[in-house]
């Protein structure tokens, strides 16, 4: 399944925010996938997040296929919602 | 041979040099057996390399603290990340090459893509990442690392730059000094020598090229000097000048625990100025009586976005906590002049040092201010916090910051966090404006701290970095002298305290003077305090007044000098 999101905390997904989201989707099996402007990054790798350079304001597609990706992508929902603090 | 550095951690160090090349081992593309072989010789590397990190991780917290641990966290996050661990697997086993080839043109993929976003942040990444990649090829080919297994006792470290992930593994017992080739008295490698008591010297230009490894070099932490092929009379003088600091320091060593005080019982205030939370410890180690200036602008510099209140408020309760009941006074945000913060929209300025910075910066900013003073007010409850403004010109400005203060304290109230409820706060008078209305402003604050670097450079009209009128800065002027007077009078007309925390506060020559003028606290280099506390025992407050009196009656510095035996 796949989903659009805007990214509007103020240092986009870089530093602490991607330490984050990946922390948090590592817990699922589910294989995450996130995709801006034609480049795809996997979701659980923040090595791979951080060359995507994604700031605030971006629009970006996470997708989410799995067992448990239902309740991934509720989580990733609830993650970027909440500004990604944590 | 002698090269001219920039010394930033005091002493003097004859030793063997360790050269820090950063020179990558040779990488072999063809893998030795099978492809399973060859994954799992990468999962055992990845493991030794986790092992090896921990234990330098948990060193790290040991010696210098847990901030700097962190960064091995990182470290070790790396070594999860699938991008790395599944993508080396995969790639040993589509093109049946080595681990280590896999996992070097893994890295520099990485690093070629984080190289085209321009982002502070990600150059830090990117050296984490070099690092970790470095430790696992190693690991791979069984190569030794360069900085922890060659070190010896008796080592002087030397290096292009010191990475904080390098400095994290100096070993004290061991490094007798440390010679870069980059940096400035901000630098990883600077705070970490000072914080660890290691004499050290950068910004030694093209150090590393004029280096023999092994070779005996020596330097002089006091005044920026490397010593290279080291001839008999420069042994002997380095060796002289070592052990007669080595005894000074002995012999001051007796005034710690020991209160400062006059000949006749008068008690005055030594505390030490910091840059970072790691340099209490070090001022602990010299007795410090407190903080007198704890500069904030580490916690902004160096990165790509503005620390939040979580960061900043730990950075403050670690102080707080070390120092527990001496007065820790922490200075809001000094930026502009010449500490810019490439995140932050600074105008391109004619005359940065008149322009826009410190408490004008801040106050045009509210919003970033206030973050500051949330995490200082809650810090607060952890010790005993006076809060500093810098480059105050006018009363507005500290009514519009304390109103600020004031705002903070209510938001807290209705968040229901606690802060003590007597935190003092003051100013630092560093602008003639300052100096000269100090009596209306002494109205307004609980203390005043004498910024002397800028109030000499502003009362002069020079700048020392300036060779055609550096000796116009010159703090034994009369007009510096009697402003500074002007200043303490002031203060105690109105009955609160004032002291000093530029570096003038511990030359020894104007001790005896800033005493007499009735100065309360004195903050200064950490390493300056035993010597100024054997200073001022050896003066009555009688016999310091005289010589304020006929001091203040000289005409000419020079005359100055002589009367307080500058020249001796």
């Amino acid at each position: 399944m796949k989903n659009k999101f805007m990214i509007t905390n103020e240092s986009g997904l870089h530093a602490r925010p991607a330490s984050v989201f990946v922390n948090n989707v590592k817990s699922y099996q589910s294989d995450v996938i996130i995709r801006k402007n034609g480049k795809e990054a996997n979701g659980k790798s923040l090595m791979r997040i951080l060359t995507l350079g994604i700031s605030k304001g971006d629009t970006i597609e996470i997708e989410v296929s799995g067992p448990d990706e239902k309740e991934a992508m509720a989580a990733i929902q609830n993650l970027i919602d909440s500004g990604l603090e944590g | 041979m002698k090269r001219q550095g920039i010394s930033v951690s005091d002493g003097i160090a004859i030793g063997e040099a360790l050269v820090i090349t950063g020179q990558e081992p040779d990488i072999q593309k063809d893998m030795q057996g099978s492809v399973q072989k060859e994954v799992q010789s990468f999962e055992t590397a990845l493991e030794n390399s986790r092992k090896e990190i921990q234990n330098i991780r948990n060193q790290s917290a040991a010696d210098i603290g847990e901030e700097q641990a962190k960064i091995f966290d990182a470290h070790l996050s790396i070594l999860e990340d699938p991008e790395i661990v599944d993508g080396v697997k995969e790639m040993i086993a589509s093109e049946e090459v080595s681990a280590a080839y896999a996992l070097d043109r893994k890295v520099t993929e990485l690093l070629q893509l984080f190289e085209t976003i321009d982002n502070e942040y990600l150059k830090e990444r990117a050296q984490d990442l070099k690092d970790v990649g470095r430790r696992v090829i190693r690991h791979l080919l069984g190569v030794k690392d360069e900085i922890l297994t060659d070190m010896k006792e008796g080592t002087i470290l030397v290096a292009h730059d010191l990475a904080p992930s390098y400095t994290a593994q100096v070993d004290r017992r061991k490094v007798r000094g440390i010679i870069t080739a980059t940096g400035g008295r901000t630098s990883h490698a600077a705070i970490m020598a000072r914080a660890l008591g290691i004499p050290a010297v950068v910004g030694v230009k093209d150090i590393i090229k004029h280096i023999q490894p092994g070779e005996t070099i020596g330097l002089d932490g006091f005044t920026g000097e490397v010593f290279l092929k080291l001839d008999n009379d420069q042994f002997q003088m380095l060796r002289e000048k070592q052990q007669k600091n080595q005894a000074r320091q002995d012999k001051l060593k007796k005034f710690i625990g020991k209160k400062t005080m006059t000949k006749d019982g008068l008690v005055r205030e030594l505390a030490a100025n910091i840059a970072a939370p790691e340099e209490a410890e070090l001022a602990l180690e010299n007795d410090a009586e407190g903080i007198g200036l704890f500069r904030t602008e580490f916690l902004y510099m160096n990165r790509t976005e503005l620390p939040d209140e979580e960061e900043q408020f730990e950075a403050y309760k670690a102080v707080l906590e070390k120092m527990g009941d001496r007065p820790v006074i922490i200075r809001t945000l000094d930026i502009g002049g010449d500490k810019n913060v490439t995140y932050l929209d600074f105008p391109e300025e004619l005359n940065p040092f008149l322009g826009f910075r410190a408490i004008r910066y801040c106050l045009e900013h509210p919003e970033l201010f206030k973050v500051q003073l949330r995490a200082l007010l809650r810090a607060s409850t952890y010790g005993n916090l006076k809060i500093m403004y810098p480059m105050v010109s006018n009363l507005e400005e500290v009514r519009a910051a304390n109103a600020l203060l004031e705002e903070a304290k209510q938001e807290l109230s209705s968040e229901s966090i606690s802060f003590s409820s007597n935190i003092e706060s003051g100013i630092m008078i560093e602008t003639p404006a300052a100096a000269i209305i100090s009596d209306q402003l002494a109205k307004n604050v609980d203390f005043f701290s004498i910024g002397t670097n800028d109030l000499i450079q502003y009362t002069m009209a020079a700048d020392r970095l300036n060779e055609h009128v550096a000796h116009l800065y010159d703090p034994f002027h009369p007009g510096v002298l009697r402003l500074i007077k002007k200043v303490i009078d002031a203060a105690h007309q109105e009955g609160i305290w004032v002291g000093m925390c530029g570096e003038l506060a511990g030359e020894e020559h104007l001790i005896p003077l800033f005493l007499g003028m009735g100065l309360d606290e004195f903050s200064m280099n950490p390493g300056n305090i035993l010597q100024s506390r054997e200073i001022i025992s050896k003066w009555s407050m009688s016999e310091a007044r005289e010589l304020v009196q006929e001091v203040l009656n000289l005409t000419s510095s020079s005359e100055v000098k002589k009367r307080l035996d500058f020249f001796k």
